[in-house]
């Protein structure tokens, strides 16, 4: 199955790369566009069936490596 | 006394590490491959700076899950010194190693400069050869220095004594404009519980002599000298 990661920054962490591309946003003449926040998203294929199994492997991917829980949140999307 | 330099792919500041380490001590270290499961006895372990792995996904985050880095957290568990500069401290906090983060500098942009930190724990056997309160001038050169953790966690290690420096003025003042990269609490170097593990963002390794425009970073590795003979 398909697995589809995004890993974004929690509330509350500057997220400075954000800040910048609401600045360079505003300078295009977008105006109204606030709040920014960047984040990553991963795909990947998994030899696996069980959604079950899939998404507990998923979690384990996102905790050990994907994501640093420290800073940042992760969602699992499976397809 | 053995000392190794840990080499990952990507690393470039292992062989100024190894220069320092040898003219300091003169010993030569051991350089050893990021792909070693097997380390010999060692006295003090050291991750060097640099980009390893390009800084792919998050900054030392492959490089945590190295072959080596299992072994170096077995033995830094039994007590071995561990020393992460700059990458090496991104790298160890990834392990688990040190708690909190290196994100990206509040300002984006990478800076290379010297940089004035204080010695807030003058008692590691990483910086004992300082005074309490000791200014030292040392260069950064990092993208990636943001120190963060959760506030609890701060106040946990700073209640612990655990934070090594602090980014600071001329006169050892702690204040925003000497932060270089927008760290919590202007922290530059931090310790594990046993403060037998460092990670430091500035580049000691650079100033071992006034020839190469300072000689600050001389004391942290005759510290560790000391502590080990």
């Amino acid at each position: 199955m398909k697995v589809k990661v995004h890993v974004t920054l929690k509330p509350g962490v500057l997220d400075p790369q954000g800040t910048a591309i609401g600045h360079a946003l505003g300078s295009l003449g977008f105006a109204g566009a606030s709040n920014v926040r960047q984040g990553k998203y991963i795909e990947l294929d998994l030899a696996e069936t069980d959604p079950k199994v899939a998404r507990e492997t998923a979690k384990a991917m996102c905790e050990k490596l994907l994501a640093n829980t420290v800073i940042e949140n992760y969602a699992i999307d499976l397809a | 006394m053995k000392i190794a330099v840990i080499v990952f792919p990507g690393s470039n500041c292992d062989r100024d590490m190894a220069v320092a380490v040898e003219a300091i001590s003169g010993h030569k270290p051991i350089m050893i491959w990021h792909r070693e499961t097997e380390l010999p006895k060692l006295d003090l372990a050291i991750l060097p700076g640099g980009f390893s792995y390009g800084d792919y996904l998050r900054s030392g985050a492959m490089a945590a899950h190295s072959p080596v880095m299992r072994e170096i957290k077995a033995r830094a568990d039994q007590g071995l010194p561990v020393l992460g500069i700059c990458n090496g401290f991104q790298i160890l906090t990834e392990a688990g190693m040190l708690p909190g983060v290196l994100m990206r500098n509040r300002g984006l942009k990478f800076i290379h400069r010297p940089v004035t930190t204080r010695v807030e724990n003058h008692q590691s056997v990483f910086t004992r050869g300082y005074q309490a309160g000791q200014v030292v001038t040392i260069p950064i050169a990092h993208a990636d220095g943001n120190y963060f953790a959760a506030a609890d966690v701060l106040d946990r290690i700073e209640g612990e004594g655990r934070v090594a420096f602090r980014y600071c003025d001329d006169t050892g003042a702690v204040t925003d404009e000497s932060n270089p990269n927008g760290s919590a609490r202007n922290i530059a170097g931090i310790l594990n519980e046993t403060k037998t593990v460092l990670g430091y963002m500035p580049h000691p390794e650079r100033v071992i002599e006034p020839l190469l425009g300072g000689s600050d970073g001389r004391a942290l590795f005759e510290s560790l000298i000391g502590a080990l003979s």
